[in-house]
């Protein structure tokens, strides 16, 4: 269970300038400010021109026993991630600050904002003075739909393996050593609802860069754009 | 060269598995040509072939007349059906007739005369044979080509309103020599000139073969690949004798849309089929600016490579290296007895789905893209289905992972699935094309609950899906690759 809920001010009122480095600087670990990343400073954000996805609460990576990234076939990508890491971890919606415990371990939940397509999650760890090798990383987004949509695709990248969710469905299992292609892996034809829609994945990696990259395509496999992300809607 | 034999061909012949099905005997045959869903194709001696696939043909067309080499196309509610006769050629006379249907069982169905409409005398440098009929897309309007060894292949102009010479009296052009069974076709700001060379009527001993000049305007020159203009003899080969075939000649264009194209042509003889001269429909290609001849799928084991993303298409399940993999040592890096580099030692052999497929789901199992690595789940045997059905050119195939009956199929939902066994069922029967840049689409016979015509198609780089075809992307493309 969260132990401590580090409560975000009200979003909207957040001073844009607020880098996630700060947050790590009061948890007394701060590296310097991650590049790209900041705090959300808006109570919504619409996705990038090209559909990416540029909000996620993003937890602190757990260390997980792997040797190297020629590790990350199917079984040991699905059983790795799949082993309980903390209660509701395929369900919970957490917010900025929130902390989930794993073997005894605090791990906390960051909101960012990323000002390009992806998240690096190498410099997310850095920053927080957090591993950077051999994680695992648990991110989470809210995206809100004006109205039904059916037919669209989940489209994803990541470095390394990942397994990706939309509303507690698994939609992608991406695995191997792969770097980060947009588009990389792509769900089957999905609806979304009206209202918030949640996506959550989970990103494993051994040594280098750690990222993710996520967009929906629409039924002409275009970029969706006509969604925010609002991580304040889901009730509490 | 000899001139044509005059006498019909009646051929009775036994199905094989490729170059079409069915009754397909026929000699110079016209222009495969579509009408109210039915394929036609009419040859020497009169009569002709139909078929309702464009894969299995039957006797059944018809046309009055007999004569040789008739060609035929469809302009407004017309199709206009040219073909010559002669008594003693090189004098011969190209006759016009035209229906409003080619299917004998509809009330439409009456030819009328239409006269002569190109004729040589027996002395001058033509031998009015072997009519082609062209509709130019650029003007409207409407040309025929004809003539046979003796001399020249010229060209007049027809009125496509009545299917007869514009003026009668216009002087023919000479647009090639020494070539008979001339077709035109216009291809990208360029007008082909597509001619047969070679001797015909020999069976296994006619050297038949197809090719080719362009020009810029309608009238030539048409020159070659190396400038020699076709009525120099010049022609880039576009196809020639091969495989189990002999002689092809009497193209026809075939284009059935969406960036598919292909040809219809007669082969001097099929080997299989004991020497008989047979009907074919192949794809054609283009390369570098010139029509080549493409060869439809044939039965074997391939990595299907989508042009889109590089990738193959495999069973979602977890890969097992060729070999198992190469010893490892300490750090986890390779350890053979050649050291990092130097392998296991001795020959791996390649992988068969029996090796690896214990812990596959016995059900259904999912699709994707994935680099290609030699692998079971990404080997598939291509294979025709007996009594299927077809298109033109092909019958429909089953496509399983090598060594297994788990075959691809279409799902309700418009997705991909393996199933675990080839059930003949239409979403497991796929109809595989060349197009015309020698990739492949590669389309289910149905999609369950949908009348949606839809074909193999990648989305990013790792999945694969079913989508409407666009000739104008890589998505729907693909390369069938030796394994």
């Amino acid at each position: 269970m969260m132990t401590i809920r580090r409560l975000l001010p009200a979003l909207g009122v957040v001073a844009s300038t607020v880098f996630l480095a700060m947050a790590a600087a009061q948890l007394g670990a701060s590296r310097g400010p991650a590049p790209n990343l900041t705090r959300p400073a808006s109570v919504e954000k619409g996705p990038d021109v090209d559909g990416f996805i540029q909000r996620w609460l993003v937890l602190e990576p757990i260390p997980i026993p792997i040797r190297s990234n020629a590790q990350l076939n199917d079984s040991f990508v699905q059983a790795t991630v799949k082993a309980e890491y903390f209660p509701d971890q395929y369900t919970m919606i957490a917010h900025d600050g929130d902390k989930v415990t794993v073997n005894g371990a605090e791990f906390t939940w960051h909101a960012v904002d990323t000002s390009a397509y992806h998240v690096n999650l190498y410099h997310f760890a850095y920053a927080l003075n957090k591993p950077t090798f051999n994680i695992l990383f648990w991110a989470v987004t809210i995206v809100n739909c004006p109205k039904e949509m059916h037919g669209v695709r989940l489209a994803v990248g990541s470095n390394a393996a990942s397994i990706w969710w939309l509303n507690g469905r698994e939609v992608i299992d991406i695995y191997g050593d792969r770097h980060m292609v947009i588009d990389d892996g792509v769900s089957k034809r999905l609806s979304l609802k009206k209202g918030p829609n949640v996506v959550r994945c989970a990103v494993i990696n051994s040594p280098g860069v750690s990222d993710l990259c996520a967009r929906f395509l629409d039924t002409e496999d275009k970029p969706m754009k006509g969604f925010t992300v609002n991580l304040g809607d889901v009730a509490r | 060269m000899r001139f044509r034999y005059l006498a019909a061909i009646v051929l009775a012949l036994v199905s094989a598995a490729f170059a079409l099905d069915g009754q397909i005997g026929i000699h110079d045959p016209s222009t495969v040509i579509q009408c109210n869903g039915k394929y036609y194709a009419f040859g020497t001696g009169g009569g002709g072939l139909v078929s309702n696939d464009g894969w299995t043909w039957s006797r059944g067309a018809s046309r009055p007349g007999g004569g040789v080499a008739p060609d035929v196309i469809h302009v407004g509610d017309r199709y206009y059906l040219y073909y010559a006769t002669s008594t003693r050629q090189p004098k011969a006379d190209v006759h016009m007739i035209w229906n409003k249907t080619l299917d004998p069982g509809s009330p439409d169905f009456k030819w009328e005369e239409g006269g002569i409409v190109a004729s040589s005398d027996g002395v001058e440098d033509c031998n009015a044979i072997d009519p082609a009929v062209f509709l130019d897309p650029t003007s409207g309007k409407m040309w025929l080509t004809y003539g046979s060894y003796f001399g020249y292949i010229r060209l007049v102009q027809l009125d496509p309103k009545t299917g007869k010479r514009v003026v009668p009296i216009d002087k023919p052009v000479d647009i090639a020599i020494n070539c008979e069974a001339s077709d035109m076709i216009y291809h990208d700001g360029w007008y082909y000139l597509l001619a047969t060379h070679g001797s015909c009527c020999r069976g296994t001993d006619s050297g038949y073969n197809i090719r080719v000049g362009r020009s810029r305007k309608v009238t030539g020159p048409f020159v070659d690949n190396m400038g020699i203009d076709m009525i120099k003899g010049g022609g880039k080969l576009v196809v020639g004798s091969g495989g189990r075939v002999v002689g092809p000649g009497h193209f026809g264009l075939l284009d059935l849309g969406d960036g598919v194209q292909k040809f219809s042509c007669h082969y001097e003889a099929d080997l299989d089929r004991g020497g008989a001269s047979v009907l074919d429909i192949r794809p054609l290609l283009w390369k570098d600016g010139w029509p080549v001849a493409g060869e439809n799928v044939s039965e074997g084991t391939y990595e299907i490579e989508s042009v889109r993303t590089d990738t193959a298409l495999e069973l979602a399940v977890q890969g097992v290296p060729v070999g198992g993999g190469p010893p490892v040592g300490r750090g986890g890096m390779p350890s053979g007895p050649g050291g990092i580099f130097g392998g296991a030692g001795g020959v791996i052999p390649p992988q068969d789905a029996a090796q690896v497929s214990k812990n596959w789901p016995t059900g259904n199992i999912d699709l994707r893209l994935s680099n290609y690595m030699v692998q079971a789940q990404q080997r598939w045997t291509i294979a025709p289905v007996a009594n299927a059905g077809g298109y033109p050119g092909s019958p429909y195939f089953k496509i399983t992972i090598a060594g297994t009956d788990r075959a691809l199929a279409a799902t309700d939902d418009a997705e991909l699935v393996a199933v675990p066994a080839f059930t003949g069922a239409p979403e497991q029967l796929w109809r595989i094309e060349q197009l015309t840049d020698g990739t492949y689409r590669v389309m289910p016979k149905a999609v369950p609950n949908s009348k949606e015509s839809l074909a193999l198609s990648a989305v990013g780089s790792s999945f694969a899906t079913l989508a409407k075809f666009d000739s104008r992307s890589d998505k729907q493309r693909w390369n069938l690759k030796a394994p």
